[in-house]
């Protein structure tokens, strides 16, 4: 449903159509995937929408295939992105570990089902949080962003591109079902200007350039295959010059550069909405499609005049520590609800470093946790 | 002879392979090869998985990218889709393309995207070790096989055939300068390609089977080596212990790459 | 006139050789022959600069030069 004016186009839309159409105003290019629910209308839009503007979209014969491809795509100067589901969440693990090895910028949207295994295929979960994190072996970087409505898939889906060209960093989407099913009206101001990064080229020529050189941002400058300079990627541990180390010194510095170059920015790529109170004791901890409901509860318990700190972050990785540890000095507890059995909020437990009490209201069964759910938690501790 | 130095990073020699291995007498033929057609360096992106064979992308002065165990011809398929100009040229083993990568190959060919596969078939995972692998021939030794392989082997260039590929070929390192060609035909087809190169693997392979070293290996491919039309004489029992070798398959068929860029225009044309 | 050609130029390079005796077995001449480790040339007369050992040899450690140039300015005088 569309209706449009000079200024301003009003849609109703999913968030999966809002992932698709954020990552083409993004500046996508190329797009490969593999067909799993509930992630396949953003494979399917995008067939039909890259093509005409020149863009590439290829369905190849498998999850691990089509994360590779995205890498090679990005690799020769295309934004390029996949999206997936839990078990295809699994099977893009090792080629995600490559790109945040081999630090080539790309994004891929997991829109999280319940698991295990093939679990619940239609229906939302939030479990895959630490996989989003840790899934992949080794210490690596990685970016991963949770938003809670369709308008907000739209724009998260454009800063997950520039975090990725920003700091040659493969970034995830996190949706869950609802979120990418759900239908929400979205307004969009046609004369709206999106901020497009792209990765940093070198300003030297070919033969002085160091493809992972160490410089004072820690981002290398990239640049295409393809454009005269020709140099190695490989998934093995590597020096400046892309070539593999075994060199002790070697590998310190480059993995701790790796991983410094996000540890270090976290202040720049988390984002967390804060609504808070003055002298409220309860917190409150939501994101993703939780946070809707736990608004709802909010208001509700705000109308009985009880006093709430609700953040809402939409960067789960890096972890807000700092904004977790505030809240944590400034409530007796903070509640936690996820649609799993409690990976955010051994998380909050960890920021919040014993300073305060950390409630869990999780459900694992396929259904959303109701803004009741969430207010009876919050009325135990009024 | 072409003075490959120019292709090479040398700062990164001496090779990294065993002493007898093959695999160096492949990668100058493929330079000879590309030598041949004229290609530039810059539009040459070589692609390779894991495995011995694979660490070849390493010396040699293209773009260049060592991927993951198997997916080489994945992230080759999103090379060429974004960047069609590019000569996409892909370096993998046995156990790389058609165990761990096998429906990436098969895929690839069914597409027949224009990649250009050598795959170095030594018959056995050389750099873990020896294990077996899914062209060790049912019989040999491996690591994993200690009392004889049980299972049956693969026809690896046939399956390329089966699956679509424009052009398959089968050389020995014993034949180096024939197996020029077949690279180069491979390079210059328009379509998926793969040239299926027989390799000692001394180390792991030759002296588990009592072959011997990398010498007595490729005499021992020379000896086993049939062309194609004197194979096509033989019975199938004649063929059982031979590498029939020369150009299997060479035939058009559409490619993906300019089927895909006919799309874009279609769509555009119907948009504007 | 024969007398006067000039015979091919082999160099092999030690820091590249594994010492495989590929290019040793497979010369159709027997020009080259093992000397421990590495290989040396012991018939150059009999070079053809056929270039065999230069194509099988995996290390890029063998070059033969035809010397073809001075050749044929021999030949012009
Ligand atoms: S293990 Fe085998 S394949 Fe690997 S380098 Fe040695 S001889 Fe070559
Ligand atoms: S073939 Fe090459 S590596 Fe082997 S012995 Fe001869 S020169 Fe050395
Ligand atoms: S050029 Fe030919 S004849 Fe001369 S040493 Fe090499 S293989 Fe032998």
């Amino acid at each position: 449903m569309k209706q449009k004016n000079d200024q301003f186009e009003v849609k109703v839309i999913t968030g999966n159509e809002a992932c698709a159409e954020g990552a083409l105003a993004a500046g996508l290019r190329f797009f490969a995937g593999y067909p799993i629910t509930p992630s396949s209308e953003i494979a399917e839009i995008l067939s039909m929408r890259l093509p005409a503007v020149g863009g590439k979209f290829i369905q190849m014969e498998d999850e691990i295939g089509a994360m590779g491809a995205v890498i090679g795509a990005s690799l020769v100067g295309s934004k390029a992105m996949t999206a997936t589901s839990g078990p295809g969440f699994s099977l893009k693990q090792e080629n995600l570990g490559y790109a945040a090895m081999a630090e080539v910028p790309c994004v891929v949207v997991n829109v999280m089902r319940g698991g295990p295994s093939t679990g619940l295929p239609t229906l939302p979960s939030q479990s895959d949080l630490m996989q989003a994190r840790w899934g992949t072996h080794g210490d690596h970087p990685i970016i991963a962003l949770c938003p809670h409505g369709v308008r907000e898939t739209y724009d998260l889906t454009i800063r997950a591109f520039n975090l990725s060209e920003k700091y040659r960093v493969p970034v995830i989407l996190l949706l869950d079902e609802i979120i990418g099913h759900v239908n929400e009206k979205v307004i969009f101001d046609k004369k709206e200007k999106f901020e497009l990064w792209q990765r940093e080229t070198p300003d030297v020529p070919p033969e002085n350039y160091l493809p992972y050189k160490f410089t004072e941002s820690d981002v290398p400058p990239m640049v295409s295959f393809g454009k005269g300079y020709r140099f190695h990627v490989t998934g093995l541990v590597h020096d400046e010059t892309g070539f593999p180390t075994n060199n002790s010194e070697q590998i310190i510095k480059f993995l701790q550069r790796l991983n410094r170059k996000i540890d270090r920015y976290a202040d720049d790529i988390i984002q967390v909405h804060e609504d808070s109170e003055e002298g409220a004791k309860i917190g409150l901890f939501a994101f993703g499609s939780t946070a809707r409901s736990a608004k709802n509860a909010v208001n509700l318990a705000r109308e009985k005049g009880v006093k709430i700190n609700f953040i809402r972050p939409t960067v789960l990785w890096p972890f807000p520590q700092k904004h977790v540890a505030r809240l944590a000095d400034q409530c007796d507890c903070i509640i936690v609800p996820e649609m799993n059995l409690g990976q955010m909020a051994h998380e909050v437990e960890w920021a919040s470093a014993g300073k305060t009490e950390v409630i869990k209201v999780n459900r694992i069964d396929g259904e959303p946790i109701r803004p009741s759910e969430i207010l009876d938690a919050i009325m135990e501790r009024v | 002879m072409l003075d490959y130095n120019k292709y090479l990073r040398q700062q990164k020699f001496p090779l990294i392979w065993c002493a007898g291995c093959g695999d160096g007498i492949v990668l100058k033929s493929m330079l000879r090869a590309i030598d041949k057609i004229g290609l530039s360096k810059d539009e040459i992106c070589m692609v390779s998985g894991i495995g011995c064979s694979s660490r070849l992308t390493g010396y040699v002065d293209f773009n260049t990218l060592h991927t993951t165990h198997g997916r080489a011809i994945a992230f080759a398929t999103g090379v060429k889709m974004a960047k069609p100009e590019m000569h996409v040229i892909v370096v993998t083993g046995d156990g790389d393309a058609t165990a761990i990568g096998g429906n990436h190959y098969i895929h690839a060919a069914r597409r027949n995207i224009d990649i250009s596969v050598i795959l170095f078939n030594n018959n056995i995972y050389g750099m873990t070790g020896g294990q077996v692998s899914p062209t060790t021939p049912i019989g040999s030794r491996a690591s994993t096989a200690p009392f004889g392989n049980p299972e049956n082997s693969f026809n690896i260039s046939g399956l390329a055939e089966a699956a679509g590929a424009s052009f398959v070929a089968r050389g020995t390192v014993h034949d180096a300068l024939i197996l020029d060609k077949y690279i180069e035909k491979a390079i210059r087809k328009k379509g998926f390609s793969v040239v299926e190169v027989m390799t000692p693997c001394p180390t792991a392979y030759g002296r588990r089977n009592r072959i011997g070293d990398g010498v007595a290996m490729i005499k021992d491919l020379k000896e086993h080596s049939v062309s194609v039309r004197k194979a096509s004489k033989m019975s199938e029992e004649e063929l059982n212990d031979k590498v029939v070798t020369g150009i299997l398959v060479d035939r058009e068929r559409p490619e993906y790459t300019d089927n895909y860029n006919k799309l874009i225009e279609r769509v555009k044309g119907s948009n504007s | 006139m024969k007398k006067d050609k000039k015979l091919p130029d082999i160099k092999i390079n030690k820091e590249w050789c594994k010492g495989c005796a590929i290019c040793v077995e497979f010369c159709p001449h027997d020009v080259l022959a093992m000397n421990g480790a590495y290989p040396e040339v012991v018939n150059l007369e009999a070079c053809t600069a056929c270039q065999l050992c230069d194509v099988r040899c995996p290390d890029f450690a063998i070059t033969v030069n035809k010397n073809e140039q001075e050749e044929t300015n021999e030949a012009k005088k």
